[in-house]
């Protein structure tokens, strides 16, 4: 099964000529910058995802509210799906364009339309950068805590649609716990506000439905977020360990004793020689996992958790414990972590992020497997962690140019999440499914709960227009993927061992 | 070691009634300890009883998650997280003692840490949830970062039952604080609002402010050293418990009050003295109780004007409890229930007549 778009599968899109749907487009809204050219066209046929590309049929870059109803309007009345995209970081090709759909690109909604420092709220439009939001509240010692590794340049409209997280989910939360109020817009043009400015509202809670929904129920036009006052002091601790199954019950320990880190991470071994390769922040290369354990908080607290937290680990039996000395140290720390993904590219020609999310306790279970799948497949896995909420983003390193290795990583990527929902765990924590796991959301939820989707999504978008062929597999595409999982009564892989 | 609960799986006695009903075309009223049955419109139909599917289904401290069937009562599974020096962190309200797990996310009523910690709704992780076509489903579940499909779980918090029966929830829990202390001080309301902002910028341990009778009660919470340090900066005088357990309980001398009570949920600085009647401002403002004579309208038009939204909590003051939604919004409810629940079964009009 490819991941292009597969009318037999995913649903017939009409043919319709380029030039007449950009004609009516033109006709209903003057102003709007539209792209026909293939040359145009070209740099928005992919997301973060880069291995999964479709030139789009045309790109709309609305600047006005009206334009945006005008595009979907079109779109509606001719049954043409839409994607709306913003920066295009996502890593699961949720933003991939279709070859029969318009490209729906919200950059140029880029204002930070208000700032309240004394609610702690801002008001931006969709295409605001993450961490620009962070740099204008930061003269009122206020900042916005989600911080996805791409937050220098993904958009506030794409957090949203992906309920994107970052490295302080543990303690700060996803985006859905850090917003007020989205305006959107529905397929039909109709203007809908999900929350409010005080805390909860009436009804059902669709703006918690509407996160993370991938663009599939409506298109952002407005997000309300939260504010935190920026914590008085934060300090890191580097605790190294001689296996990686001590290292996560010092994770478990830590927590079970009351401490709730601001962010907490893992690495394993590969992708701590990598890392310092890369960036020379000082880690131990021969140690089999580090811990980076940060806490923020009041100056008191933070050395008080500091002290408890180093005696925390040496007891789990961290073979050394450090504690940034200054902020250049620890900044130093984290830009290890913080690289690891392009650490990695150095040492591989290509990599495949995985996103999956276990119960804690499973992991020396998952990573047992994973070493067997990776030996299985004959493809390296480098381990990254948040380790605190339980994310796993193995990275499997592979070389395009050598002939069936992209199709092996894929495998192995889909095996490892098949091995994450086994646990009891998720095959995506922050990344999100988009087009990258379409199929695997076949193995994590079962024939009625993805019905149970198609009419969450039928009450928003009853003709499917939005994002089609994302987040939520058809019916058909399960019953396909099952086929081929199991074929003539057995599984495939039938000599691996089912962890 | 930890204390066992009584448990016992009565789900498919459950799906029995809900199948029932479906055959019969009759609707359900689904209830739990019905401590909080008079909340919203009244539901003429037959009662569809939770509290034989009891009991923790999972719960492991350092995983920082509990899960528990629906019928469990709220404060057993409270008194198990205690011992392990955890909590619920949302503080859910209590109306008496019958409150089940179910009951408590349905409404997805917060308590007094709510603008600090989060909600009910955050800290919900996952459910079981029987639907309108009586299939048993599982959504979300008992990690703490799931972006796979819709986030059901979040949207049956809250949703008094109109969705569907949940069968078993599953929650994040938090560690104690370490240190807690109370203070009461003697401000006007729009004087006690300021001192507030002024304080979360400076990032102060609240976890609690709450202004009645001319006196702002304020709960601090974290470490020993923070909550000392926020105890010399605020002043005032030593306080304790007493208040915010009597908050919880609504039985504060405030809601004895003969008068019909509301709920006003409005930005923080919506001054108090625009408000009909006495007024209770919790939630350091976020959230005001009422007791006002005035007309149910007029109380929602201010609520409206000052960008909130107000909730009777007295049966028979209106036939519509809950502020009413405007049209495109109203219409995408409409829709949601007719998918979700096409035959109209689970307590219908117990949210808005049509719904």
């Amino acid at each position: 099964m490819s991941f292009k778009y597969d009318e037999a599968i995913d649903g017939v899109l009409p043919d319709v000529d380029r030039g007449e749907l950009a004609a009516a487009l033109r006709a209903q809204a003057p102003g709007l910058e539209i792209l026909t050219e293939r040359e145009d066209l070209r740099p928005f046929e992919c997301d973060g995802l880069a291995a999964y590309r479709a030139v789009p049929l045309l790109v709309a870059l609305p600047s006005t509210v009206d334009e945006v109803r005008a595009v979907l309007r079109i779109a509606a009345a001719r049954g043409v799906p839409v994607v709306a995209r913003g920066a295009g970081t996502g890593l699961s090709g949720g933003a991939m364009p279709l070859e029969k759909g318009i490209l729906l690109v919200m950059t140029k909604f880029n204002r930070i339309l208000e700032v309240d420092p004394d609610a702690g709220i801002a008001r931006v439009q969709p295409g605001v950068r993450n961490l620009a939001i962070s740099q204008e509240v930061a003269q009122h010692g206020l900042y916005y805590a989600p911080d996805p590794s791409s937050q220098i340049a993904c958009s506030i409209g794409g957090n949203v649609a992906e309920n994107a997280g970052g490295v302080h989910c543990l303690k700060y939360g996803l985006t859905v716990h850090n917003i007020l109020k989205v305006v959107m817009l529905t397929i039909d043009g109709e203007l809908v506000t999900l929350g409010g400015d005080s805390l909860d509202s009436p009804g059902f809670d669709l703006l918690a439905l509407f996160t993370g929904s991938e663009g599939m129920l409506g298109v952002v036009i407005e997000v309300t977020v939260k504010l935190l006052p920026k914590p008085q002091s934060v300090k890191v601790l580097m605790a190294s360990f001689a296996d990686v199954v001590s290292a996560g019950a010092a994770v478990a320990k830590i927590i079970g004793e009351g401490v709730i880190p601001g962010g907490f991470e893992m690495m394993d071994n590969l992708s701590i020689r990598a890392a310092e390769d890369f960036i020379h922040a000082g880690y131990p290369v021969e140690a089999e996992a580090i811990l980076l354990c940060e806490l923020d908080g009041s100056q008191d607290d933070v050395d008080e958790d500091v002290e408890r937290v180093g005696g925390l680990l040496k007891e789990a039996g961290a073979s050394e414990v450090r504690v940034a000395r200054d902020e250049a140290e620890r900044q130093r720390f984290w830009a290890g972590r913080k690289n690891a993904f392009p650490a990695v590219g150095r040492i591989s020609p290509d990599y495949y992020c995985m996103d999956g999310t276990i119960p804690r306790r499973e992991l020396p279970r998952v990573l047992k497997g994973i070493e067997a799948l990776s030996e299985y497949y004959g493809l390296k896995v480098a381990n990254v962690f948040h380790a605190g909420d339980g994310n796993l983003h193995p990275l499997i390193l592979f070389d395009a140019n050598k002939p069936g290795e992209m199709d092996r990583a894929e495998a192995l990527g889909g095996r490892i999440l098949e091995l994450c929902v086994e646990v009891g765990g998720s095959i995506t924590g922050e990344h999100g499914v988009g087009r990258e796991k379409i199929n695997q959301m076949c193995v994590q939820f079962n024939y009625d709960e993805i019905a149970y989707f198609h009419a969450v999504k039928a009450a928003f978008d009853p003709s499917q227009l939005l994002n089609p062929g994302k987040n939520i597999p058809t019916l058909h595409r399960c019953a396909e993927y099952g086929r081929m999982h199991v074929h003539k009564g057995k599984l495939s892989f039938p000599e691996l061992e089912r962890f | 070691m930890r204390r066992e609960l009584d448990s016992m799986d009565d789900s498919a006695a459950l799906i029995a009634q809900v199948e029932a009903a479906r055959a019969a075309r009759t609707p359900l009223r689904i209830r739990g300890g019905d401590s909080k049955a008079f909340l919203g419109r009244k539901v003429d139909a037959t009662g569809i009883d939770t509290r034989g599917h009891r009991g923790i289904v999972q719960y492991d401290p350092t995983e920082l998650v509990v899960t528990a069937r629906a019928g469990t009562p709220l404060a057993d599974v409270e008194a198990v997280l205690d011992e392990a020096g955890q909590m619920l962190a949302f503080e859910a309200s209590a109306f008496g003692g019958g409150a089940t797990m179910g009951g408590m996310f349905a409404t997805g009523m917060s308590g007094a840490r709510r603008p600090w910690v989060g909600a009910v709704r955050d800290f919900a992780l996952g459910c079981r949830v029987i639907t309108g076509e009586a299939k048993h489903l599982r959504f979300g579940g008992e990690v703490m970062k799931n972006v796979a499909g819709y986030d059901v779980s979040r949207l049956m918090v809250g949703s008094f039952g109109c969705l569907g029966l949940v069968t078993e929830v599953s929650f994040k829990v938090l560690p104690k604080p370490r240190s807690t202390r109370h203070i009461a001080l003697e401000v006007t309301p729009d004087e006690a609002r300021k001192r507030l902002a002024q304080w979360r910028r400076a990032a102060l341990p609240i976890a609690g402010a709450c202004h009645a009778d001319g006196v702002l009660q304020l709960r601090l919470e974290g470490g020993v050293g923070s909550v000392r340090g926020a105890r010399e900066t605020i002043g005032g005088a030593d306080a304790n418990e007493a208040f915010w357990t009597q908050l919880r309980g609504f039985s504060l001398p405030f809601f004895t009050d003969a008068r019909p009570l509301w709920r006003l949920s409005l930005p923080v600085d919506a001054p108090n003295a625009a408000l009909p009647g006495d007024a209770l401002l919790d939630w350091g403002g976020a959230q005001r109780w009422l007791k006002t004579d005035a007309d149910a309208n007029e109380v929602r038009r201010i609520a409206r004007e000052l960008g909130g939204h107000a909730s009777a909590f007295t049966p028979g003051v209106t036939d519509s409890p809950f502020q009413p939604l405007p049209d495109p919004l109203m219409q995408l409810h409409r829709r949601l229930k007719a998918q979700l629940d096409p035959l109209g079964i689970f307590n219908p009009g117990r949210l808005y007549a049509d719904l």
